[in-house]
């Protein structure tokens, strides 16, 4: 092998035919390396987009939907024989909603993915829930205080066994998420150092050929250096774009959403919360802890005369990473929220302070006033919150969509132009070789 | 109502033996009336005594009853309300009724009773619901002037607060599903899974530290935060009894008409009315209104009114007589 290279070397048309096989094989090779490893972030991207962020997106909504179903559940029973029909229809919609999420989840879940015990968990669990919360109901209209009881076991069963799978399944698909994030967002090293490799060679063969034959220009190899700086810039820039488009979506997108999630079920736990005390109608001292720990993981311990942004929780740590434009949203779920505050601590006044069990309900949650309640004020909260994060989803839609087909035509282009190099490479050198006929 | 599993002792084939014994021997009384089973009242009656002597304090001591208004009862007259400590989840006892929004129920009845003779006008009476751990406090922190909440006279809560001369007779009691075939409340419990509420007397008759009645039964404890609790998981079939006081136990017969309360009780107890420790002018007050309250038939009509259809005896039996 060695002396047939050495053989090969001697003589002048040999060096040349050796240049050409290196060349050729050093922009084909740029140009596959180049379209394979854009490919691999091309799918990835594709991941993201049409896989893992609707997936993460699904199990926070389903974990949302959860949630919110206790809490209303907990709304129409303290409303009895009054529960206008929308607070049952919310319970319906929510239940509808998470069961229809849970079993799309499940069928775009591979067998031995992790999710899989998560979703069965939730699957066996769901319809259990719903039959306590059934009991519940039926109880709670004979005016037996059984119902309460019910109510309670129903909640606790949705707060040690549903939402901790929920949240789990919110996890894992976080972390898919982050994994093809990192994937589609990795530097091709590879491709750039085989670029500069192959511009080095084309260079070197260049230069050692003005040296001999006194002649400035090749055509073939001076157009196989444009085409390989050509698939060098189309790479740098495609990977640079769709790199800094994928972190806007991750920056404006993903992230604040998940953070706004994680608000939005603290918001929710606090509701029901609030709701499990006045069905336990101070039998116990639980459900006012359960709430100050919601809340405080919320917003922190400092009141309305702090602004959000100064307090620590998972409200302020959604307004910290919003993008600007869900600012106005986030700002006004801020003060629903603080208002919601203030007419807690008016029931809460009213239950112990003056023992107005009554008027303690009626401050939280009432069929007919739908304006002055605490209620009122969590839903000016959730929705503005949803409002939110409907914007944030649109964000990441608008900086995601489009860079796997970006980053695909990169790789296409790369692909074409080794070719077009190495041919080009290959004419120029036939050219001088030919001279020596 | 987060609920623990507390092996007692560890008799798992006897449990298992239990349990096969329970499915094979099923059915069981299924009569329309919720507590079938007929009473022993003269053991009772017996045990209750043996108890009471047995305790280091005599808890039918109370001040001797007057209508006098003392330095107490001006205070709260001057303040033109009575506050009385009451519960909002004992069925048949003081409940609230979701469909009419008041608290309704035989300890209700006495509150009002008391508040409207006290301040002559049933509008300057406040109820106020007080959690079961919280009766203590509430009255010595001066939150409520009364605790009307069936309320266990003891020698330890005795030391806190005053009580009122005892107003009812309770022991406790164990209720099964119909299906069990437990014929008394020794097999209701031995060896199965027994649910009572966190804190209440019920959970001491199995504590060994407390050296109660029952610590050798071998029954599996599951403790729960409050006694409706423990029917929500006899329903759903994860708990075999329950054991809590023959008034809630009533109340739990009530509000399901397929659970029974076996023969046989333990712990024998009086309930009583808590006020501030040295307000004894108030004490005599409240034992004039009982006593006028009981001799009226007020009392009796009350008990018939809400508690007769699921107890086992009459009223008498249940108005505590002092040894």
């Amino acid at each position: 092998m060695r002396a047939r290279l050495a053989q090969a070397t001697r003589t002048p048309p040999g060096r040349l035919r050796l240049a050409g096989v290196v060349l050729a094989v050093l922009t084909v090779a740029f140009g596959g390396l180049t379209a394979w490893q854009l490919e691999t972030r091309a799918s990835a991207a594709d991941r993201v987009v049409s896989y893992s962020q609707p997936l993460s997106r699904d199990a926070a909504e389903i974990h949302r939907s959860l949630a919110d179903a206790a809490t209303t559940a907990s709304s129409g029973f303290l409303l009895a024989g009054t529960e206008p029909r929308d607070v049952r229809a919310r319970y319906e919609q929510d239940l509808a909603q998470a069961a229809k999420l849970i079993s799309q989840a499940a069928a775009r879940t591979t067998e031995t993915s992790p999710a899989q015990d998560s979703l069965s968990r939730l699957n066996q669990q769901l319809p259990v829930y719903a039959g306590l919360v059934e009991s519940a109901r039926a109880d709670n209209r004979q005016g037996i205080p059984l119902g309460g009881a019910y109510l309670r076991y129903a909640s606790e069963q949705m707060q040690t066994v549903l939402l901790p799978a929920a949240a789990e399944l919110n996890t894992i698909e976080t972390r898919e998420l982050a994994d093809d994030y990192t994937a589609a967002r990795s530097v091709p090293w590879g491709a750039y150092g085989l670029a500069v490799l192959t511009l080095a060679a084309l260079g070197w063969v260049q230069v050692t050929l003005f040296r001999r034959t006194n002649r400035v220009f090749n055509v073939g190899l001076l157009g196989a250096t444009a085409a390989v700086l050509a698939g060098t810039l189309w790479l740098a820039v495609a990977g640079v774009t769709t790199g800094s488009a994928l972190e806007r979506s991750d920056h404006e997108g993903a992230t604040p959403l998940r953070a706004l999630n994680a608000a939005r079920v603290d918001v929710l736990s606090a509701r029901l919360a609030e709701n499990l005390n006045l069905v336990a109608r101070g039998s116990t001292a639980t459900y006012n802890g359960q709430y100050a720990d919601a809340t405080k993981r919320l917003a922190g311990i400092a009141g309305r005369s702090t602004p959000m942004r100064r307090r620590s929780g998972s409200l302020p740590n959604a307004l910290a990473l919003a993008p600007g434009a869900a600012d106005q949203a986030l700002a006004t779920a801020a003060d629903q929220y603080d208002s919601w505050q203030d007419r807690y601590q008016d029931a809460l006044k009213a239950e112990v302070g003056d023992a107005d069990y009554q008027g303690a309900l009626n401050k939280t949650v009432s069929a007919t006033d739908t304006t002055s309640t605490a209620d009122a004020a969590f839903n000016g909260t959730d929705r503005a919150l949803a409002q939110a994060a409907d914007i944030e989803q649109a964000r990441f839609e608008a900086a995601a969509d489009g860079t796997a087909g970006d980053l695909r035509l990169a790789a296409g282009a790369a692909a074409v132009l080794g070719l077009v190099a190495a041919a080009a490479a290959l004419r120029g050198l036939g050219r001088r070789l030919a001279e020596y006929r | 109502m987060r609920s623990t599993t507390v092996p007692t002792r560890s008799a798992a084939a006897l449990a298992v033996l239990a349990a096969c014994a329970a499915v094979l021997g099923g059915g069981g009384p299924s009569g329309a009336v919720p507590t079938a089973a007929t009473g022993a009242p003269q053991a009772v009656q017996q045990t209750q005594q043996q108890q009471a002597q047995s305790d280091t304090c005599d808890i039918y001591a109370s001040v001797p009853p007057s209508s006098v208004d003392g330095p107490a009862v001006k205070a709260i007259k001057a303040r033109r309300s009575l506050v009385i400590g009451v519960d909002q989840n004992s069925y048949r006892w003081g409940a609230r009724n979701p469909n009419t929004g008041q608290i309704e129920g035989f300890d209700i009845d006495l509150a009002r009773a008391i508040g409207t003779a006290i301040m002559g006008d049933p509008e300057k009476v406040v109820l106020k619901p007080v959690a079961t751990a919280d009766r203590v406090d509430a009255v010595q922190k001066n939150r409520v002037d009364l605790i009307v909440r069936t309320m266990t006279v003891n020698c330890k809560r005795m030391e806190d607060v005053a009580f009122s001369k005892p107003y009812f007779s309770i022991t406790q009691r164990v209720l099964v599903p119909k299906t069990s075939p437990a014929k008394n409340l020794d097999e209701a419990i031995g060896g199965r899974n027994v649910c009572v509420a966190k804190g209440s007397t019920a959970a001491d008759v199995f504590d060994p530290a407390k050296n109660g009645a029952k610590k050798d039964a071998g029954a599996h404890l599951t403790v729960v935060e409050n006694q409706l609790d423990c029917l929500v998981l006899m329903q759903l079939g994860k708990v075999d009894a329950t054991m809590t006081d023959d008034g809630l136990a009533a109340g739990q017969a009530a509000q399901d008409q397929t659970v029974r309360i076996v023969d046989g009780d333990v712990q024998p107890e009086v309930i009583g009315v808590a006020m501030l420790k040295g307000s004894t002018d108030l004490t005599a007050r409240v034992n004039q209104v009982l006593a006028d309250y009981h001799a009226g038939g007020e009392w009796g009509r009350s008990y018939d009114r809400w508690l007769k259809p699921y107890m086992l005896n009459d009223a008498e039996h249940y108005w505590p007589v002092p040894h």
